[in-house]
């Protein structure tokens, strides 16, 4: 255990001792606070921003700007009567806001927010935690905040929060093999697991970040996955409001539902922080010669652009469109997991010898015209109703017979 | 000093998944309503992969969260909602004529079988692996690497031979599904 710890950090290269307890302590805390800190200002932020995109004035009463906006919401949040549901399964009712809020967490912890300190004579990597299986926790924590979304929206025993509940695990999990695909592109290309060293491999400027390294594809591929991963705009199916009320939390109140919302906004600014970790060199930047403050600049290299992938999301979400289900479920199997699992095959072949990699292109692109075709006699061969009112695309996810025992209840 | 720490830490890391995974899998049999069951089961493998991190094999902890607590129960939530399951059954019921007798004979088994395994060998410790012939795993990044060798390189056979048997049941899988999503059969549906 003692080496494992020093494997991943130089904290614990001469041991565990009370200082260096109390350091981690301290950064878990920092970290704690830094992420709900910035959970509010991104609920503020969000607001505001849509607001102006929408001609709106958005909150302003509250403090400077409206700021302490998010504070009033949630001391009101808290004010408010709690229900549960008759039908509620209670204790799973009770848990499910924290899996989806204590993931967000962890997500974060991984992120390096700086580069080294000395305190005390101890090396401090700015991050909370720099374990050696790093990236793959952000995956593993992205499959259990499922779980949240799920049981929430089973636990309220009622028909649309579980409907809205089933499209969300469905697609978080179609989602999770484009992400993972393009993570093992990002592990191929930097040798190594930990946050650390895929931000270490990215030093010397931008033609070494993963973004320009691995072609865009990669980061676009990421970026659409991760939004969807997010259940926000354009894929926030899970909570259309014309067909599900208010999505797989519509029965819960009061600070229940301020965890819901707290966490959807921490998981906004924690994927923002991956990105930028992952795909553009996490506090790499120019830093001017200072005294004493050399320090500061990668951390605000850092926020800035975090605060850019934050202020992206608030835009696709106010210029794009609400994907329907089917086509939200094309573009993830259809369209990205070939993608980067072909993207990953070139990028592999390229990292052995530049042969290989033109190899490894062509065999791709041979075999994205089969796949065209495959799905062109696939679009062929399916029936669909021809007096329909809405010609279907796709077929549903779930047979109709399912769904319909779902809304009439239990005849069939 | 130092190593009565972390041998003190040692204990009580074993002992928490030692506790995570028994009163898990415990729940699973004993929950009488299925998802509770399923959230026992995810105790269980949260507890597996906790002791995986103690023996320094992060690489398996974190597969182990994504696959199978990430994946895997993910689907057997979701066939326990879809066919309606999620209600309390009477347990008491015996659709095999004996079973518990037999669940018996057979606890008895595998627990002998463990414990004949363990006086024989070392492999379930941790101390010798398959990999490196007896030569103790490296920790932290080295494991990723070992791992994979081992994998891509002596095991590539039996690595390739589980990919195509994955391939042939996915593919088995959509032709079976989709037998009833022709013409006809779509109008009798819709």
């Amino acid at each position: 255990m003692n080496q494992l710890l020093a494997s991943s950090d130089p904290l614990f290269a001469h041991g565990v001792t009370g200082v260096v307890l109390l350091i981690v302590l301290i950064k878990v805390l920092i970290g704690f606070a830094v992420i709900m800190g910035s959970v509010t200002i991104m609920i503020w932020f969000e607001r505001k921003a849509i607001s102006d995109m929408q001609s709106r004035i958005g909150p302003q009463r509250w403090g400077p700007f409206g700021l302490f906006q998010t504070l009033a919401d949630g001391l009101k949040l808290i004010a408010k009567e709690d229900l549960v549901p008759a039908e509620a399964d209670r204790f799973v009712f009770k848990l499910a806001p924290y899996l989806v809020l204590v993931p967000a967490f962890i997500t974060f912890a991984l992120v390096p927010l700086g580069g080294t300190m000395h305190i005390a004579g101890h090396t401090v990597m700015l991050q909370v935690a720099n374990p050696p299986m790093g990236i793959l926790l952000m995956l593993a924590m992205s499959g259990v905040s499922v779980y949240g979304v799920m049981l929430a929206g089973w636990s309220s025993g009622s028909k649309y929060p579980l409907l809205s509940s089933v499209r969300a695990s469905a697609q978080m999990i179609s989602y999770e093999a484009a992400l993972g695909m393009t993570v093992v592109t990002i592990i191929l290309a930097t040798g190594s697991l930990s946050t650390h060293n895929i931000v270490a491999a990215q030093a010397g400027g931008v033609w070494h970040w993963n973004i320009i390294r691995l072609g865009i594809v990669p980061f676009v591929v990421f970026l659409i996955a991760i939004t969807a991963e997010l259940n926000r705009p354009p894929f926030d199916v899970v909570e259309a409001e014309s067909e599900l009320v208010g999505g797989f939390n519509t029965e819960y109140s009061s600070i229940r539902f301020g965890i819901f919302y707290l966490a959807e906004f921490m998981n906004t600014i924690t994927m923002s922080a991956i990105i930028v970790t992952l795909f553009l060199g996490g506090p790499a930047g120019w830093v001017p010669n200072v005294p004493h403050l050399r320090w500061v600049f990668p951390i605000l290299w850092f926020v800035a652009k975090v605060t850019f992938f934050c202020f992206s999301y608030i835009w696709f979400r106010a210029s794009l469109p609400r994907f329907r289900y089917d086509q939200v479920m094309d573009l993830g199997w259809k369209r990205l997991i070939p993608l980067s699992l072909g993207w990953m095959l070139i990028v592999a072949g390229f990292l052995i010898a530049p042969a290989w990699g033109f190899l490894m292109a062509s065999l791709v692109l041979l075999a994205w015209i089969v796949l065209t075709r495959a799905f062109e006699l696939g679009q062929g061969r399916e029936g669909g109703t021809r007096d329909a009112v809405l010609p279907t695309v796709g077929e549903r996810p779930i047979p109709g017979r399912v769904i319909r025992r779902f809304t009439d209840g239990e005849q069939s | 000093m130092i190593a009565s720490t972390y041998a003190l830490a040692s204990i009580l890391v074993f002992v928490t998944a030692a506790l995570l995974i028994l009163g898990g899998a415990v729940g699973v049999i004993t929950m009488k309503n299925p998802v509770h069951s399923a959230l026992s089961l995810i105790m269980t493998l949260f507890g597996v992969a906790v002791a995986f991190v103690a023996q320094s094999a992060d690489f398996l902890a974190a597969v182990e969260i994504i696959v199978y607590a990430g994946a895997i129960v993910v689907l057997f939530l979701f066939v326990i909602m879809f066919l309606g399951v999620d209600r309390k059954e009477n347990v008491h019921v015996e659709p095999l004529v004996g079973q518990r007798a037999f669940a018996g004979v057979g606890v008895i088994i595998t627990i002998a079988g463990l414990i004949a395994l363990m006086a024989k060998s070392h492999w379930v410790t941790g101390t010798m692996s398959v990999s490196t012939n007896g030569v103790k795993l490296a920790v932290g990044q080295g494991n990723v690497k070992q791992l994979g060798t081992a994998v891509f390189t002596t095991y590539l056979f039996a690595f390739e031979a589980t990919a195509a048997l994955l391939v042939i049941a996915v593919v088995g899988a959509v032709l079976l599904a989709r037998r009833e999503r022709t013409l006809q059969s779509e109008e009798v549906e819709v």
